[in-house]
């Protein structure tokens, strides 16, 4: 029976550095008394989730939007400032034994044990949540070569590719059985081909019961994968629904980007906003416009007829068909990657 | 507790240290092996120090090897696990509450400790030769003294390795683990400071003062030596304020 998870009204402010910020820190070496810096983050502000049995669930969103720490306080390991959160029934701050049982985490850093070879971090992995000799042996192999890992099975992982790292974490996270699996950026910095095979992957663990909880700012990968998606900004929930929906939420989901061969006179702005279907027309840049509207090709021949009356030469047209990108830039005004 | 868990990690840490067996071998013997060689064995030799001085070496060669062993077996990969290389997250996230993940680490680095133990006292008394006199007519007193000082060896390593930053691993060497050596009465007895009395005191705020000197108290109790109440009261002090310090920042890095 495949669990879901919830939670409600999560915040999470950081009174001190994050640890990679703070990196090599450890004793304050302070010879002269400096004033206590006031260091204050706000990674998530209340928060809600609800993630069904069964379902790949996409947190989308921009670096620093409060992603990992939401996947952090999920699988306990960072302690909310408020709110409250569940795995199946079980309260994820309270019950923590009973959680970490259920759950399977993807870094979105390898944390592999470098002591050890692949193999044995799987079996070591099996042994820390009691699975008897035999079956972890038995579901090592099957996992590494479900994983493309055999030829490298009995290796320390130093050596490892990104791409097989990435691999083995996922393979580990996966030993016990969980019931919800946690990936952190799971495709970050993987070459187009590993992400495709680890999208299948994904995509086969779901099918066979797991639920899934994912983060992303790649929302071709949320597209591609996720049942819905959430996307986050601030710590705070923007939007929700499937990619589908969210997508058709859009005013005009269609981004026709037109460039000219120099700046377009005001009026064609003022003619290209009255066409049927167009909701909104920017002007990013001196020579770019951007028109918001409900289709896409259909416009073309009346925007390059209105062009050719005003005397502006188009130089170059880009539709943008409604997407996960445009949505967040909506809503954000920010694109993905800023 | 999950016992299975728990015996699970313990197994993993024996299984890394059997794999690097070689590299512990020389890392826990070499140095105090130096020590028994040069001091035990050639100055006496050549007369420079009185043979009697072997005997007053042994203990102390002891204590230093166990606690080295156990501070660096703990200390040093805590400091990489948490900060570089994330490994503990592992055990961080499996079923067993977080604070047996650091009890673990403890009784690893005692069984290290022990086990350093265990290989340099044969093989310093064999480097010395004739003329150490030990005596094992104290063997309760020998296991408590082993389990206590083992046990404050791993205790130091959980709370370095959890407070000290990567950049300051060389620091922590020059600044904390030489000057508990050379003052940790290692080299000579407790009661030979006694010239110089503002050291004497400060010293006793050295845990390994009493490691060394129970040592000493156990096996050549010809020597004088620090009371067994102080030697005793002493270590379970420090065993408890280092476990309890390093528990409390194994917390504070185990949970953001």
């Amino acid at each position: 029976m495949p669990i879901g998870l919830r939670a409600e009204g999560l915040r999470k402010v950081y009174t001190s550095p994050p640890p990679l910020a703070a990196a090599g820190r450890g004793f304050g070496m302070a010879f002269r008394r400096r004033p206590k810096q006031d260091y204050q983050v706000t990674a998530l502000d209340g928060l809600a989730l609800e993630v069904a049995p069964g379902e790949i669930f996409g947190l989308l969103g921009p670096n620093g939007a409060g992603k990992s720490t939401t996947v952090g306080v999920l699988t306990t390991r960072i302690r909310p400032t408020a709110g409250r959160a569940w795995i199946g029934e079980h309260e994820v701050w309270k019950e923590r034994v009973a959680v970490k049982r259920l759950i399977g985490v993807v870094p979105q850093r390898p944390n592999l044990d470098h002591a050890l070879t692949a193999r044995e971090i799987l079996t070591f992995h099996g042994a820390y949540f009691g699975l008897p000799a035999e079956e972890r042996e038995r579901r090592a192999r099957e996992l590494l070569d479900r994983f493309q890992l055999t030829d490298r099975a009995d290796r320390l992982v130093l050596g490892f590719s990104g791409g097989m790292l990435q691999r083995l974490s996922i393979a580990r996270a996966l030993m016990h059985s969980p019931k919800v699996l946690f990936l952190d950026e799971p495709s970050a910095g993987l070459d187009p081909q590993t992400r495709l095979l680890l999208w299948d992957l994904i995509r086969r663990d779901n099918e066979s019961g797991t639920t899934i909880l994912l983060t992303t700012h790649n929302m071709e990968e949320a597209d591609a994968l996720c049942n819905r998606v959430a996307i986050v900004d601030h710590g705070k929930l923007i939007a929700l629904g499937t990619p589908a929906e969210l997508k058709s939420s859009i005013p005009g989901g269609y981004v026709v980007r037109l460039h000219f061969a120099g700046e377009p006179p005001e009026a064609l702005l003022t003619t290209l906003r009255k066409l049927p279907g167009v909701t909104e027309v920017r002007a990013p840049g001196p020579a770019a416009v951007d028109l918001y509207a409900d289709r896409g090709g259909p416009l073309i021949p009346e925007i390059a007829r209105l062009s050719d009356d005003a005397r502006a030469e188009i130089r170059d047209v880009k539709i943008s068909e409604p997407s996960l990108e445009n949505l967040f830039l909506h809503h954000t005004g920010r694109s993905l990657r800023d | 507790m999950n016992v299975k868990t728990f015996l699970a990690m313990l197994r993993r840490d024996a299984h890394v240290a059997r794999r690097n067996f070689v590299t512990l071998l020389l890392q826990t013997l070499f140095q105090p092996m130096l020590l028994v060689f040069v001091f035990g064995k050639v100055m006496t030799t050549s007369g420079l120090i009185q043979p009697e001085y072997k005997g007053m070496l042994l203990p102390g060669i002891i204590a230093l090897a166990m606690l080295l062993s156990g501070v660096w077996s703990v200390a040093m990969p805590l400091v990489s696990e948490f900060q570089f290389t994330k490994e503990i997250e592992d055990r961080l996230l499996s079923p067993i509450d977080t604070d047996w993940v650091a009890v673990e680490k403890v009784v690893a680095g005692m069984l290290q400790a022990i086990a350093a133990g265990l290989v340099v006292l044969p093989t310093a008394w064999l480097v010395m030769g004739s003329g150490v006199g030990l005596s094992f007519r104290q063997p309760f007193d020998l296991l408590a003294l082993v389990l206590l000082v083992s046990c404050l060896a791993a205790a130091i390593g959980l709370s370095l390795g959890t407070s000290v930053g990567q950049t300051q691993i060389g620091l922590m060497f020059s600044l904390v683990i030489a000057p508990m050596i050379f003052f940790g009465c290692a080299y000579y007895p407790w009661s030979s400071l006694a010239r110089f009395p503002v050291l004497q005191k400060v010293v006793l705020v050295n845990p390994m003062v009493y490691a060394t000197e129970g040592f000493r108290a156990a096996l050549v109790p010809r020597f004088p030596h620090l009371p067994k109440r102080a030697i005793y009261g002493g270590l379970v002090l420090f065993d408890l304020l280092f476990l309890a310090f390093g528990l409390r920042q194994f917390r504070r890095k185990a949970v953001g």
